[in-house]
């Protein structure tokens, strides 16, 4: 009870706590209808991939100390997303090369970066924060809030409007193309909206645990049910389920947000691997 | 008897490697044709060029692409993939939609329809990874008729089947065939080629080996070749 009261108080006192709850929820939300679609096309890494030039694109974004640091980071997202769902189709180095490639150079450039140009004296303090998005959550202005509520309604409504499209897509992507789909604009559809759930998510989990906001969620619907439809709204729900409980744990427990909020998917992945197995049938 | 598919002189291939050249063929409505041909002959690059996916280098090919019906080979990724028989199926009418996010009710029709002409409409609500490999083929025949207008394009829909489940499809599309549907099929399989369709095209190595009717192929030296090799029973 008295933890209750805790928590109620946060809420009225404090705008940070209830900016960081409308944020967080938004991007799991948005993170996880994606992650159907990423995990079924084998892209789980992409999300990784993603964060890790984001890191790098901020540690840029630092160094030049421009004050609107998503100037630079977006695009380079969106660029890298790009790219590496182009090499899945046809290149030399092949997808999931190019992906591990990407990600440790964007990192090691981003940390050598950020070394070489300290914007600040606490260096190990601005990775960490960044790597596992630690604080800054918590530190959100209401134009953040608004940026991310923009985002977050872009990206679901392409996915209301293109739902039947992103599915044949993903399920078989020669049918779509042969019915006169143009999936390769759809798959740049899915790589740039990638991007941008990343970047939004670097707020709220950190660079280095987004990919677990876009996998678990996915994971544990598919555990259960058996459409896409249904894999959809249920991932969905779990994943926003989890992002609110982990939000509410780490301020009742003073624990780092992102790695609570990864703890809560990871039970709940667990939870519904336990149901399936008692289903039976359902393995 | 109409003339659906005219393919002139064609030439087909990448950037400036020549993977099959000097096709000349064509298919009425109505027909069951089969392009024989073993592996880098260009079957491939030629259900992309009819798909309109692909333009041919050089000479002409006519045809409707966007009425063509295809049903491509399984992916990896299909194996467990968590849809069910109608989501798939429906997914068929979405060169119908444009920019349309939902489907209208004709197109659930239809939808319903080809499911129940192949016999699946009491596993609509399946998973498509539940299923036996010959009733996801089945699947998506339906799902490539709803977006045919009398005409399928099947790549090797045959491979994996057990014999049995080879059997009742080649059955099924028979009898698709028999309907009024115009095929075109892919295959390996040289016996069953014979046995069904109505013209053979074979290609090889860059170039087209054989094209006429099933009747002049069995007397042909190369069709009588293959039919040896292929083990085949000529009643």
């Amino acid at each position: 009870m008295n933890k209750l009261q805790v928590l109620a108080d946060y809420f009225i006192k404090y705008p940070f706590v209830r900016y960081a709850f409308i944020v967080g929820l938004l991007i799991a939300l948005c993170a996880s209808l994606l992650g159907v679609t990423l995990v079924l096309k084998r892209f789980s890494f992409i999300g990784d991939g993603l964060s890790h030039v984001a890191f790098g694109a901020m540690a840029v974004a630092a160094i030049t100390g421009l004050t609107n640091r998503m100037a630079i980071i977006l695009p380079v997202t969106m660029l890298a997303a790009v790219l590496l769902l182009r090499t899945g189709q046809n290149t030399k180095i092949k997808g999931d090369a190019a992906i591990a490639m990407i990600s440790v150079g964007a990192l090691a450039i981003g940390y050598m970066l950020m070394n070489l140009f300290p914007s600040s004296s606490n260096i190990s303090g601005d990775v960490c924060s960044t790597l596992f998005g630690s604080v800054s959550i918590l530190t959100l202005k209401s134009s953040d809030v608004a940026l991310c509520v923009v985002m977050a309604i872009i990206v679901l409504l392409t996915f209301l409007l293109f739902y039947h499209k992103i599915f044949a897509v993903t399920f078989d992507e020669s049918f779509a193309q042969a019915t006169g789909i143009r999936a390769n604009t759809y798959n740049l559809l899915i790589a740039v909206i990638t991007a941008m759930i990343i970047v939004l998510a670097m707020n709220l989990v950190g660079s280095l645990l987004i990919s677990a906001l876009i996998i678990f969620p996915a994971l544990s619907a598919m555990r259960l049910f058996r459409s896409f439809r249904s894999v959809i709204i249920c991932s969905a729900v779990i994943s926003v389920i989890c992002a609110a409980s982990g939000i509410i744990l780490s301020i009742l427990f003073s624990t780092p947000v992102g790695a609570t909020i990864v703890a809560a998917d990871m039970a709940a992945f667990f939870l519904f691997s336990l149901i399936a197995r008692c289903k039976g049938t359902h393995a | 008897m109409s003339v659906q598919i005219t393919c002139k002189n064609a030439a087909l291939g990448y950037e400036n490697r020549i993977v099959a050249e000097k096709l000349n063929f064509t298919v009425s409505a109505g027909d069951y044709l089969c392009i024989l041909g073993e592996n880098g002959s260009g079957k491939s690059t030629l259900i992309k060029a009819l798909l309109g996916l692909k333009p041919q280098i050089s000479g002409e090919i006519l045809c409707d692409h966007q009425g063509i019906g295809y049903l491509p080979q399984q992916t990896v990724i299909q194996r467990d993939f968590p849809a069910s028989v109608r989501e798939i199926v429906r997914s068929g009418c979405l060169g119908k939609t444009g920019l349309r996010p939902f489907y209208t009710k004709e197109e659930k029709t239809l939808a319903d329809k080809m499911m129940q002409q192949l016999g699946i409409k009491e596993l609509e609500k399946r998973c498509y990874r539940d299923l036996s490999g010959g009733q996801q083929q089945r699947v998506l025949l339906a799902r490539a008729l709803c977006a045919a207008k009398n005409m399928l394009l099947l790549d090797e829909p045959v491979t994996g089947l057990d014999p049995r489940a080879q059997q009742e499809l080649y059955e099924q599309i028979a009898a698709l065939n028999r309907a009024g549907t115009t095929v075109i099929m892919v295959s390996h399989d040289v016996t069953a080629a014979v046995r069904y369709a109505s013209h053979i095209l074979q290609i090889g190595k860059k170039k087209q080996l054989f094209f006429g009717t099933t009747a002049d192929y069995r007397n042909s030296k190369i069709g009588q070749t293959f039919l040896e090799a292929g083990g085949a029973d000529l009643e």
